[in-house]
Order: structure tokens, then sequence, then C-alpha cells
């Protein structure tokens, strides 16, 4: 009792102070508040914007721990020191070096994703006088998870204020905003510090303090590799199902994002008909693409060729098109909001992620600049379905004069 | 003729606390209470001063633009009190009633009359509010024919008073009632009834009867105007309650205004949870706290449903379109980590954490706590859930937010109530008050496009 009464009495003492609402931040996560309805229903759904953000969360948590195991894993690998596992269960994946050095390198990403973003969300809040939203509990997560192991932590700090400032609070906070914030931040990651970004050092911890050293290791990603038409050796398909392979933090293993989808459908918390037409359109496309290798129109020599002779399958096993799926093209605020329209959005965001990931090889990932492009046609697909029911009912006067 | 209606989208929001099926005759109040509120957008010129002696029937205020649409006194006795908010609009007429109650008696009604002649007399006699139309959902305008009129008699919302029960023996009045009204049309009168069960509608004539099925709203007159032949641009339909019609019915066969209504008593604070004979307009006090509720409770009184009632005080009163009084524990408390732990006790209609969807019969105590805070609307598909009209519900939402009336009438506002919006507001995330918002919205598109 003793704590709830001393925090109610404090909210009730300070009401008009302006930094309430970062008070109020902090007491709504210990407590629901004491709202009651009005006039409407008198009742009331059990979720809240919290709830329904924490779902999320708790689907991306397998996907951060398995991104520090990676880490780790990914560095002593590469500097020779352990074998390579065999599996999802394998003897040297899941050990405690692997931890710390992964610990040590995605924690801090964490934290300074969580505290930089939420530091620009209580000023706005505290500003603008309104609640602090929740929106950025998500982005939060997902930004540790997109980036590159080795982004030093300042470049971080800046894309995250650009990401919330000017992706989200200039609109007018959570619910407003155009373009997913977190898409937002890499985006100015990969615009912004291009050579950081693309380079094929940043992927593996410690590579680029080698870089030029004798003891210099690679940290390339597959799709680096694929699209200079080599590969990278040692890497089968079932390493990148388990996501035993350099990428993004926690983007690498397919096995675990498709646990995460699997509890946002079941949760109905993520929008199955997005996760589901964006795998299709990625698969047509790789499937076009496989086809016009066939037909013989492209040959050896194109620099297409590594990509686009991936069977279209595997297209889903690497790179990031799956997280981009699940988790950030289904970010409801900024997909179509039409039952129909999350169709033509989703099956869109798979098709152009495949065309950009072949045809540019400066940005191998194309999935984040597909959604985001996708991000900007969503009111555009809404606006052609709703006008569908709205003619629909014109059509039904027109019936009736007749 | 009968066609069935099946819906799929709804969610029926199972509550502890239904009427048991036994009819008391509650205490007789001694005052009522009529509210020009209950009558959305019209302005009372009132008649009865206080200290004006009243017979039942007898005219309390007319409507402001229409002169021949009376209000009349639920009771005989004395008008003691005119209630007044700001700009002294009325808020309420307080009527001490008498022991011996007196009627103004109005005749038998000659059933051959023609339309005219019974549109005078509903307007005349205190009848006509009984009536509403949508577009708008407000009190019908009498100088518009209607093209159907819709009635549901089915009521899905949850601890709703079961209509067959309340209605049950009322058949001559009902069936009068029906054979008026569907003079007042060109079209047909139709009806609702549940698939299951005998509705007392079934036998009777006049009337085209649609069986329907399926979780709440089914049993909303919305539903039924959207699956039978929803409002087009420049059509009127009318709607009624089951319950009203017994007393246009008994209007048109004895010449009274008999206010005598069946009200549910039901909702998880009350003890023994049952069926009340009283009037419109009662104090709620008279119902309430007979094996109901404790005096120093802390709980909600609604007259009405829980999801689009209006909230009483003890000394309140029983509105006049309501047939059940809910009362709920208020949920003015603070939940410890209520955001994130699993929730067994409370419905959701998604699986986050929440648990409803193991349980589906499970019966549920819910209280008044918005179980989170006003946030700007973020999910989506998930109105569409429990929405079965044809209407996009967050695009029009947002319509009416920014008032966009061209947009409002193109997404379908001519053929919705706030009512129809109670389920998405039931389950919104971001606790939007979609009712409100609808209802302001018709309001705006009532004085701009009338």
């Amino acid at each position: 009792m003793g704590l709830k009464q001393n925090l109610h009495s404090f909210k009730m003492k300070n009401k008009d102070k302006k930094w309430l609402p970062a008070f109020n931040a902090l007491f709504t996560f210990l407590y629901t508040p004491n709202e009651t309805t009005h006039n409407g229903t008198h009742i009331k759904a059990a979720d809240d914007l919290k709830r329904t953000m924490n779902t999320v969360i708790l689907a991306l948590v397998p996907c951060l721990i398995f991104g520090i195991f990676n880490a780790g894993y990914q560095h002593y690998l590469a500097l020779g020191e352990i074998e390579a596992a065999n599996g999802f269960l394998g003897a040297s994946f899941w050990t405690l070096d692997n931890l710390l050095v992964g610990a040590a390198t995605v924690l801090p990403l964490v934290v300074v994703s969580y505290g930089v973003g939420l530091a620009v969300e209580f000023v706005f809040a505290v500003i603008k006088g309104h609640e602090v939203e929740e929106g950025y509990l998500v982005t939060g997560m997902l930004v540790p998870l997109i980036v590159p192991v080795d982004i030093p932590l300042w470049m971080l700090a800046v894309a995250v204020v650009f990401g919330v400032v000017i992706g989200k609070e200039v609109f007018g906070g959570t619910g407003m905003n155009i373009l997913n914030p977190a898409l937002t931040i890499r985006a100015f990651l990969f615009f912004a510090y291009p050579t950081w970004m693309s380079g094929d050092k940043v992927w593996v911890h410690g590579a680029v303090e080698r870089a030029g050293t004798p003891d210099a290791i690679s940290g390339e990603t597959l799709l680096g590799a694929y699209a200079q038409n080599s590969s990278l050796a040692g890497i089968d398909y079932w390493d990148m199902f388990w996501g035993l392979i350099p990428g993004s933090v926690g983007e690498t293993s397919k096995f675990l994002i498709i646990i995460g989808a699997a509890f946002l459908i079941f949760t109905k918390i993520g929008s199955w008909r997005i996760i589901l037409s964006t795998l299709i359109g990625a698969l047509t496309m790789g499937l076009i693409f496989n086809g016009v290798v066939e037909l013989g129109w492209i040959g050896e020599s194109s620099k297409f060729y590594g990509l686009m002779t991936v069977p279209f399958w595997q297209h889903l096993i690497i790179g990031s098109i799956l997280f981009g799926a699940v988790y950030m093209a289904t970010d409801p605020v900024t997909a179509s909001q039409t039952n129909k329209g999350k169709w033509i959005y989703g099956f869109l965001i798979g098709f152009i992620s495949i065309m950009i990931r072949v045809f540019n090889p400066a940005y191998p990932e194309g999935v984040f600049l597909a959604i985001l492009l996708m991000n900007v046609f969503a009111p555009t697909i809404d606006h052609y379905v709703v006008q569908g029911n709205v003619k629909r009912r014109l059509k039904r006067v027109k019936v009736k004069a007749a | 003729m009968s066609k069935d209606i099946r819906i799929k989208k709804g969610l029926d929001i199972k509550l502890v606390g239904e009427a048991e099926k036994t009819t008391e005759n509650a205490i007789i109040s001694n005052t009522f209470t009529i509210r020009p509120e209950d009558f959305h957008s019209i302005t009372p010129k009132l008649v009865a001063k206080e200290g004006t002696k009243v017979k039942a029937g007898e005219t309390l205020f007319y409507n402001k633009e229409n002169e021949d649409m009376k209000f009349v006194s639920p009771v005989s006795g004395e008008v003691t009190e005119i209630q007044r908010g700001p700009k002294r609009r009325i808020d309420g007429i307080k009527i001490n009633a008498d022991k011996e109650q007196t009627y103004l008696e109005h005749g038998k009604f000659d059933v051959n009359a023609d339309a005219e002649t019974l549109k005078a007399h509903l307007l005349a006699a205190g009848c006509w509010p009984f009536i509403k139309q949508r577009p708008y959902d407000v009190v019908a305008n009498p100088n518009k024919t209607p093209r159907d009129i819709f009635i549901s008699g089915y009521a899905s919302a949850p601890l709703a008073a079961d209509l067959d029960y309340v209605l049950a023996g009322k058949e001559a009045e009902l069936q009068a009632a029906l054979t008026a009204i569907a003079k007042l049309t060109e079209g047909n009168v139709h009806v609702a009834i549940p698939k299951n069960g005998n509705s007392v509608f079934a036998n009777l004539n006049d009337i085209t009867t649609h069986k329907v099925a399926g979780p709440h709203p089914s049993g909303n007159v919305g539903t039924l105007i959207n699956k039978v032949a929803p409002v087009n641009k420049g059509e009127v339909v009318w709607t009624l309650n089951a319950q009203d019609l017994v007393i246009i019915g008994e209007l048109l066969l004895t010449g009274r205004f008999n206010a005598e209504r069946i009200v549910a008593l039901a909702g998880s604070s009350v003890k023994k949870p049952r069926y009340f004979k009283t009037k419109i307009g009662a104090e709620v006090s008279t119902m309430i706290y007979d094996n109901g509720v404790e005096k120093d409770g802390n709980d909600r009184i609604i007259s009405g449903n829980v999801l689009s009632g209006k909230e009483v005080k003890p000394d309140g009163n029983l509105d006049y379109y309501s047939n059940v009084i809910t009362i709920i524990p208020e949920g003015d408390d603070y939940e410890f980590f209520g955001w994130n732990k699993p929730v067994f006790d409370k419905v959701s209609n998604t699986r986050a954490l929440t648990f409803s969807w193991l349980a589906p019969n499970k019966k549920y105590d819910l209280d008044t706590n918005t179980n989170g805070e006003h946030r700007a609307f973020v999910l989506t598909g998930n109105y569409e859930q429990v929405f079965p009209l044809d209407i996009y519900p967050l695009q029009i939402l947002k319509a009416c937010m920014y008032k966009d009336l061209d947009e409002m009438e193109a997404l379908g506002m001519y053929e919705v109530a706030p009512e129809d919006f109670a389920l998405t507001e039931f389950v919104c995330v971001s606790k939007q008050p979609h009712q409100k918002i609808i209802r302001e919205g018709l309001d705006l598109m009532l004085k701009e496009i009338g």
C-alpha cells in the first residue's frame, strides 16, 4: 500500500507541474493508472498500448540474446580461436566467452538507444504537455538489432536523435509518423556514414581496429559477398537459418525470427497479412530473377549475376528480409491501415526489397529502403482501398435512382 | 417472409450478474425526472412551470422546432423543480408523483385512420420521441417519410434485458403499434429476432422478420439496417425500441400514455439481479438497494447497458430509452504492473498475455478502470474484428476528428449511430472515446447539412 499511496499523493501534489508527464511515465510503468471510464463504454478491454508494445519486445528478446552470443561467436571465429559451431546448439556457440564479448559490445548499443531515445521522448512530452507515449519502447529495442556490431556509440546516438525528432516528433509523436522511426535511424546511418555502414569491416566485432594490421580479419556479410559474385567460405544454408553468420546484431537468426513471428501472429499483435504477403512478394521477385538467369539474358560477366542466381527461396534466409517483414513492415502506424491494403503493401515491400538487393550492390540490404518507400505509399494504397468502399456506397444510391 | 442474418465479426462480452427472470414491483418512486438531454438535439420549450399539476400523459414541454412534438409526463403529480444548467438550459423536470394516478384520456384510436391522423396523434400524445431516425440518431423528423422502419427484437448487448421475457404477454399492444407504424412508411417494418428461441415477434403481422445470429452487435438495430438495406444519402429510416412499442400500443388501444416498463437490474455489484416493473423517469434508488448494492459501495450505476449507457447517481433516474440498469464496481485504483503481467480476469480480443480466449464461456466481473491511458490511434485492424458493418471504422473516426464533412459522408456517416461503435471503443488499445467522436461528428453534420 505504502508505495502506491506515496506515489499517488506525489502525483496529486504536483498536478500542475510541467514535468509531471515525466513522472507519470515512470509511475505508469509500475502501476496502471486509476483512471476510470466516463460516458461511452463503461468497461474497457484489458489491453493498452504498453501491453501491445511489450508483446513486441517479448518477441524481440530471443533475437537480442542470440545476437549477443553471435557477436562474441563471430568475433572469436574470425580470430580463429574457436571451431565453427555445428547447428543451433553447437558447443562453441553458447559459451560464456561469447556471452561476455557479446554483452560488452551489444548492451552498450541497447543502453545508448534507449537512453538517448527516451530522453528525447521525455523532453518532447514535457514541452508539449502530453504523456510519454510508448512508441519508442519498440523502436529502442529494434535499433540495436539492426545496426552493425561495431558501430561507434556516438554515431548511434546522433542517429537516434535524428530518427526520433525528424522521424516521429515533428509529425506529432507516436501514431502520427509517416516513416518507421527505427528504419529512419538506420537510413540516417547508412547515408550519413556510408563508409562505415556499407564497409566490409563493421559486421564482426574487432574487425575495424585490426584492419590494415597483420591480424586483420574479415568483417563482411554474406550479402556483401554475394554482391561481389563471391561467397563466404564455410557457411551452409543451415548456418544461415540458425543465424551463425555475420550481420546486424539481431537479424541473423531466421529460426528465432520465425518463432517471434509466430508469437506476434498468435497474440494478434502483428499483422499476419503483412508478414505473409511480404514473403510472397520476395519469393515472386526471386523467381523472376531466377527465370531471367535461366533464359540466359544475364551472363556471368554481369555484376548482378551473383545475386540473381541465388535460388529464390534462399533470399529469405540471407540478409534481413525476414526480420524486416516480421518486425518492421508490421509497424501499424506506418503500414497500410486497411486489411486489403496490407496485402498490397506487404507484397510490394517483398518485391522491391529483392529488386534493390539485386540491382544496387552499394546497399545490398534493400529491405529497409523498400519498407521506407512503402511507408510513404501506404496512405495512397489505403486511399484507393477506402475509395472502393466509397464507390460501393455511391453505386447503391445510383441503383436506387435508376 | 424471413431472411437470416449471420454475422461473424463482433464480441460477446460475458459478464457476471445477469438478471434472473423474476419480476418485482419496484417501490413506487416519489419523484420522477425527465431529462431533455435524453432527446438529443431537441431544444425544449417548457409548458409545465414549477407548481403545475399534471396528469400522466400531459405535456411537460415541446420541441422548439416543431410545436406539435410533445414530451409528456410519465406520471400524474406536481412539477416541483425545474433543474437548470448554464445559460438556463433545462436539465431536468422533477415531478412529485400522486398517490392515486390519473391519466390524460385520449380515447381509443380508430385503427382505420390514415397516416396523417396517426402521426398527429402520436405527436400530441407524447409517443413520438420513441421514434428515432437515421441519419444522425436523433428523434425522428415527422415531416419526412421513412424509407423503412427497423426494430430489434433481440438484445445482444452484455447484461441486456431479455426482450422475450419483458415483452411476454404484450402481443396485443405490440401488434397494435406495429400495424400503426407500418402505415407511416412506404417500405417495410423490419424486425430482428434471435435465431434460437421463440420471439414474441415471430407470430406478429405487418412486419418482415429477420433471424439474426452471431456475437454482439448482432442484435443492434444498426447491424440490422446495414445488413438489410443501408441508409443512402437522402434517405431516412426510423428505428424504435421493442419495449417502447408496448407504450405506443397501449396508447392506441386504451387511450392512455402508460410509461410502465419492465427493467432489468443487472451487474456484478448487484446481490440479486432481477427484473423490476417501474416507470420511465423513476429514481434508480427505488430499485438498487433492496437486495442490490451496498449503500456506501464504490459502484458505477448505469442507466442502460455497460457499453453505451449513461452514468447516473443513486438519486438519478431511469432515462427515457433504457430498459436496464447495470451496476458494476468502480475501478479507480492502481494496479501493480498491470500492463505487463498475464491477465486472466479481464476480457480482451487479443492474446497479448491476456487469456480470455482460453475460456470463451467464462463470465467476467469487469470494473470501470480504463486499463491504460489515452493515446493516439496506433493499432490497426483490431476494430474490424468486432465491427460487422460495411464501413471502415478507423477511417470514419479519423474523418470525424478532423471534421471533414465530405469524407464523413463518403465513408458512411449517414448509416451509423454512436452505439455501433461501442465495441470498437471497448477493444480500443488507445482508449479513444469512439462513441463521443461519432456523436460529435453526427452533430456537426446535423448542424451543417441538416
